[in-house]
């Protein structure tokens, strides 16, 4: 670290405060270097792979747009992305969800730690060990779901082999750790929630829905920005289950963007590395309507303090 | 304190509070315990359709039989050697770019900071063909190397957003008044904030270590067979093999979830604490 201020030699402030300026990027070097060659670059990359026919191996060949003109008439790609939607709208109520059982948790009675953390287990665990246990859930003949329906309705519906009901099976399995997930982000928020303005408007006569929605949530808004982030992150990333539960069945009916992605690219169907890189600029895209607005108001925030 | 806290409403309501309790757990974690409970099953009695009851005996064979008839010992084994190289690097990296971006003012600090977080948020698929193609490249592909690598490099976009927040958060007069006494700035790095930040080291690590343990796509990616994937791959081909196994399955999975489960209750603080960041203002 020679290139750091010498505090013996007599400087000249103009030259000390160059030095100064140069500090930063030493400590910033390898972290950014490693993010760069891992995440920017190949963000680019993928961008301009898109436009190209190749299976990884052999030569890349231009094709312009050719892949996205066949995405657009791709049947699959549009299943995709209507699941996808699906995900983003059903992971949506991980939220209020997740903020009941806070509300519910929140509480100072006897071992009340130990069921908040016990409550907000599911998030801890892989979500490949999620799907396998899903899996079980639903399994036709011995899975618990199913002997239930089967008990409540006479028959039992065997909800992953299901092309009607594939799909929401998945995201209930999503939804198990993100509320969770959600949860402890209200927890720690409801633990922050001023008293004294609670009970200002306890005594002015405030209490249940009209308490929650006019003096809670304002104060709950950090959670709530975190909780709505994570989750849309999370549901646009939901590759994990749909490998584990379906692998995209029954007959790709249960594919997201970024399973598809997979499958194109990296499977038993094919190597077609430039048609995977096109659907996920695609997603790539979505999710930068999302991303932008997130970063918008972070920047905001940064600035505003 | 919102709701209404319980000691102030009537005793009814205490009660049925106290009850509702546990049956809401119960409900909550109903899948989790079936599949605990199957974990334990003899599969004779799988075979019987005794699938609700309870187990005719513990069959705590099943556990055995899984280490024995799988690689699950391997797999986990691959967990470790992936997941420990990166919660340190990834944590190390962090200090070096959290520091620079809440210590120092220049120009694009703000920009850079950004470029972390935005990178954070991208959906994985964008990133995989590039980064597999690098990987073999650098012939690492199926290499602990190659997969610990990636997630180094990924982690601490989000490290350096927890890491740059919480040294923003410490008193900056200690730096200056360091600085003033002319000590250089590795040294104010090293001596002043390293010794500060370890709370937030440690809730870092705990964090890591549970994505990294839980990841399942990069390791589909860049790595194949028992040699290099870690347990989430693992289980995966393993219940390829093991179908209607749902015993064996079981085990498995209780197995793979274990050192991240541990990991949180024995670290829970620190874990809650670096989840939660940002969700009070």
């Amino acid at each position: 670290m020679t290139a750091l201020p010498d505090p013996q030699a007599p400087t000249a402030p103009r030259k000390r405060s160059r030095r100064r300026s140069l500090t930063p990027w030493l400590f910033l070097a390898p972290g950014m270097a490693m993010f760069a060659v891992y995440v920017l670059i190949p963000i680019v990359q993928s961008i301009w792979i898109s436009f190209h026919d190749w299976d990884g191996l052999g030569q890349m060949r231009w094709i312009g747009t050719a892949n996205y003109s066949e995405l657009w008439w791709d049947d699959a790609f549009y299943t995709s992305l209507r699941n996808n939607v699906i995900w983003l709208v059903l992971y949506m109520l991980a939220v209020p969800l997740g903020l009941m059982i806070a509300l519910f948790l929140n509480q100072t009675v006897r071992g009340i730690r130990i069921y908040k953390s016990l409550f907000f287990f599911p998030f801890v665990i892989s979500q490949v060990v999620v799907g396998l246990i899903f899996s079980w859930f639903y399994a036709p003949g011995f899975g618990l779901f199913y002997a239930l329906i089967e008990w409540i309705t006479g028959s039992g519906v065997a909800i992953l082999a299901d092309e009607r009901y594939v799909t929401y099976g998945i995201i209930a399995a999503g939804l198990w750790p993100q509320i969770a997930y959600c949860m402890i982000l209200y927890l720690t928020g409801l633990n922050a929630v001023a008293p004294d303005q609670i009970e200002a408007a306890r005594l002015d006569g405030a209490k249940g829905w009209r308490m929650l929605w006019h003096v809670v949530l304002p104060q709950l808004r950090p959670a709530t920005f975190i909780a709505v982030v994570v989750t849309v992150i999370g549901a646009l990333r939901s590759f994990d289950l749909v490998s584990i539960m379906t692998s995209g069945g029954p007959f790709g009916s249960s594919r997201v963007l970024s399973y598809y992605m997979y499958e194109q690219a990296l499977s038993e169907y094919g190597y077609r590395m430039g048609y995977g890189a096109a659907i996920a600029v695609v997603l790539f895209g979505i999710m930068m309507i999302f991303i932008s607005g997130f970063i918008w108001k972070m920047w905001r925030d940064e600035k505003g303090l | 304190m919102f709701p209404r806290p319980i000691q102030t409403m009537s005793p009814t309501a205490q009660r049925l509070y106290r009850v509702a309790l546990p049956v809401m757990l119960v409900l909550w974690l109903l899948p989790l315990m079936g599949v605990a409970m199957t974990s334990i099953r003899p599969s004779s009695d799988l075979a019987q359709g005794n699938y609700f009851g309870m187990p005719s005996r513990l069959a705590f064979e099943n556990y055995l039989d899984v280490f024995r008839n799988s690689p699950l010992a391997q797999y986990l084994w691959n967990s470790f050697r992936i997941t420990i190289p990166v919660v340190i690097g990834a944590v190390a990296l962090s200090c070096l770019t959290g520091f620079a971006l809440a210590v120092y003012r220049f120009r694009l600090s703000l920009v850079v900071f950004f470029m972390f977080v935005a990178g954070n948020f991208v959906p994985f698929q964008i990133l995989m063909v590039p980064v597999r193609d690098l990987t073999v490249n650098l012939g690492l592909y199926n290499t602990i190397t190659g997969l610990a690598l990636f997630h180094i490099a990924f982690q601490t976009g989000f490290c350096t957003l927890f890491m740059r927040n919480f040294i923003k958060a410490l008193p900056r007069e200690l730096i200056e008044a360091a600085r003033v006494e002319g000590v250089t700035e590795w040294q104010i790095f090293r001596h002043i904030v390293l010794p500060l930040v370890r709370p937030a080291i440690a809730a870092l690590s705990v964090l890591v270590f549970t994505f990294v343990w839980n990841d399942y796509f990069w390791a589909m990616v860049l790595t194949q067979g028992a040699g290099t994937q870690p347990v989430t791959a693992g289980l995966n081909s393993l219940n390829g093999q093991w179908i209607a196994a749902w015993h064996l399955v079981s085990a498995g999975s209780i197995l793979a979830a274990l050192p991240p489960v541990l990991m949180f209750f024995l670290m829970q603080r620190h874990f809650i604490a670096g989840l939660t960041l940002g969700a009070v203002k």
